[in-house]
């Protein structure tokens, strides 16, 4: 009897070690190029390493991250919102038409979120119950909300703010401390606890993975769809918010072309373009690294194509280099 | 890890390239454009260079967006005032939403004007326009006038009837007919700032008035088409075809004959004229108050209005002269 107990054998359930495998992550190595940038910017330019410098530098990605994270849910999910930009003019448009009849700021706050919202269930009514392809729908939507904005104001602008409405995208918490910064925290710990603590966020990995297994497996596909549609609609009314608040006055330009940045912060942030795999605190690493790096050759007052060049280069690179690193150990661990 | 430390060594590379060492006394003047590969803006930053080069202890930081958007002027301009310049310039993407962000750049002591697209008041000291309806008015006509020293009739084909600048213009033309003796306006008629309708209604006004002797355009649009309709119906010599023009588009028209010369705005002298003003008011506390009268070099000086704008000159004329060197530029 003791022999038997003394043959069974300890098969581990993954091969190296919890460290190992957190060092080799995604996180790790975006965390290494976080720093990495940090050190050269404090060595290059005598001007980045001030406290109200770096305050001002978060302006850079606060409203995009902000986007970002509801989106890397969406895409985790398999999906993609590409009228996030347009329904910042939107909704920034609608506070700036409140704003002109005396709105105050609890108002427009309101008016912001909901109009947020509204937009997303737009995109969710036409992907989820109409069945149509996301990223067809909201390269519609993108010229959809953006035009009407652009009907309501053409040429002029929205400028007759509330004073105490600017302490969004201009005040401070504390000391450099910005209600952006701390907004942008906040958010952040919600969408990490949403996807990686709750069924609902195993329930995002798991379409993303094979919606006809998650369907099979008793998960509401599309009600976590229309969710998730929601979610950036919101997030997109909350960024419309600070946006709006920072610039003090609308115009139906506003953020144009921010969604191709708020995607590009989701894929560098590790969260698998196809769908299935990502994670919140890549998103945040991803987000301080755009930051940083377009703050740190603005510093160095580098043009602003060579910064467009290097972060794409940045993109291609982190992308490249897990798969680069496979295929080298695939080679060599042949005979 | 290779790929990131290449990454990083280019990041280097560029840092030493960009980190161009400033002599610390350096008066440093950031003209900020809005968009980075614009020839406009390019030839202004070089006149912007001839201001520094003129004054000795300038240095130029010429920056601006990939874009023209107001967000991305707004990371320039915080950039800027992290490394402490001692002046921005800039020509704006956004009247409004620059205002926040260049009114933190005066508290912290920076000198901001406006040159070409303004900023509203409270987000600026000073502006900078091209030129000023008057100076416009007067120089169309006589662009006009000075090939016609025995007199003609000329015409005006303008935008839409509602253009607000055009409109004003010929008002200010009209004013200031009776210094041109001889000169007959016979016929204002509207292209609407289309091709084929400026050509067209130029075609037309060559055929009512067949010995019309040029035709005023004070359009970008409306002249290129004024002159091909005056080169198709064979009456190059005959009518000359002026007003506002961008060099690019008419040099074949130059070329051609069929236009003697035309004006518009000369982006080297206002890159030049915007330095010097930031120069005199950062280094030597020129006042920005209405009716104060700044120096600017070789251009003379600026008097200010009530709402702290000037206009710099008369708009530049361009003609088989110069028409080359300006051509590719904007």
């Amino acid at each position: 009897m003791t022999d038997a107990t003394s043959q069974t054998r300890h098969i581990p359930d993954r091969l190296h070690s919890r460290l190992y495998a957190t060092l080799r992550s995604w996180e790790a190595l975006l965390l290494a190029v976080a720093v990495a940038i940090f050190i050269v910017n404090s060595f290059t330019s005598p001007y980045f390493l001030n406290a109200w410098n770096l305050s001002d530098a978060t302006f850079n990605f606060t409203e995009k991250a902000m986007i970002a994270f509801a989106m890397a849910l969406l895409i985790i999910a398999g999906e993609i919102d590409l009228s996030v930009a347009s329904i910042i003019a939107l909704a920034s448009t609608a506070m700036g038409f409140a704003a002109q009849y005396g709105a105050g700021t609890p108002e427009l706050v309101i008016i912001g979120l909901t109009v947020g919202l509204l937009c997303g269930a737009f995109n969710a009514f036409f992907v989820t119950v109409l069945g149509l392809p996301s990223i067809v729908v909201t390269i519609g939507t993108m010229s959809l909300f953006r035009g009407i904005s652009f009907i309501i104001l053409g040429d002029g602008a929205y400028r007759g703010y509330p004073a105490d409405f600017a302490w969004f995208g201009q005040g401070y918490v504390f000391w450099v401390i910005t209600v952006e910064m701390v907004l942008f925290v906040i958010i952040a710990v919600i969408y990490g606890v949403l996807l990686h603590k709750t069924n609902f966020g195993r329930a995002v990995y798991a379409i993303g993975n094979n919606p006809t297994g998650a369907l099979f497996s008793g998960i509401r596909v599309q009600r976590v769809k229309f969710i998730l549609f929601l979610l950036t609609g919101l997030m997109s009314g909350v960024a419309a918010i600070c946006l709006t608040s920072r610039l003090g006055s609308t115009r139906p330009s506003i953020a144009t072309g921010m969604e191709l940045e708020v995607v590009t912060m989701v894929v560098l942030g590790g969260v698998n373009i196809l769908g299935g795999s990502g994670s919140i605190p890549g998103v945040v690493i991803a987000a301080f690294v755009m930051g940083l790096v377009t703050f740190g050759l603005g510093l160095l007052n580098v043009p602003g194509i060579v910064m467009s060049i290097f972060i794409g280069l940045l993109l291609i690179g982190v992308i490249a280099l897990p798969r680069l690193w496979t295929m080298i150990a695939a080679r060599r661990a042949k005979p | 890890m290779s790929v990131i430390k290449k990454i990083m060594a280019s990041a280097a590379a560029v840092a030493m390239m960009a980190a161009s060492p400033a002599l610390a006394e350096d008066m440093r003047i950031a003209l900020v454009v809005k968009a980075l590969g614009i020839g406009f803006f390019e030839a202004a930053a070089k006149g912007a260079e001839e201001a520094a080069a003129e004054l000795g202890d300038v240095e130029i930081i010429y920056t601006g967006p990939t874009d023209t958007t107001a967000e991305g002027q707004i990371e320039v301009i915080n950039a800027l005032i992290a490394q402490n310049v001692d002046a921005i310039a800039i020509s704006a993407n956004d009247t409004d939403a620059l205002v926040p962000a260049l009114k933190k750049a005066m508290q912290r002591g920076i000198t901001v004007i406006s040159w070409d697209s303004g900023v509203a008041p409270e987000g600026r000291q000073m502006h900078l326009n091209p030129s000023s309806n008057p100076l416009i008015g007067n120089m169309i006509i006589k662009l006009a006038a000075d090939h016609l020293p025995d007199g003609g009739d000329v015409a005006v084909l303008s935008a839409t009837t509602t253009s607000t600048n055009q409109n004003v213009w010929i008002e200010e033309m009209n004013k200031v007919m009776g210094n041109y003796p001889g000169i007959n306006v016979v016929s204002t008629v509207y292209g609407d700032d289309l091709a084929d309708k400026s050509y067209r209604e130029a075609t037309g006004l060559m055929q009512s008035f067949p010995d019309l002797d040029a035709i005023i355009a004070p359009t970008s649009v409306g002249i290129v088409a004024a002159a091909q309709a005056v080169v198709d119906a064979g009456k190059v010599g005959q009518v000359n075809v002026t007003g506002l023009g961008l060099p690019s588009e008419m040099a074949g028209a130059i070329e051609s004959g069929a236009s003697q010369s035309f004006a518009i705005w000369n982006p080297i002298d206002l890159g030049y004229s915007a330095t010097m003003l930031a120069y005199e008011i950062a280094k030597n506390g020129a006042s920005t108050e209405a009716g104060a009268t700044i120096p600017m070099g070789r251009m003379g000086s600026l008097t200010l209005d009530e709402n702290s704008e000037g206009a710099m000159a008369d708009p530049f004329i361009y003609d088989a002269s110069n028409i080359d060197a300006f051509k590719s530029i904007f």
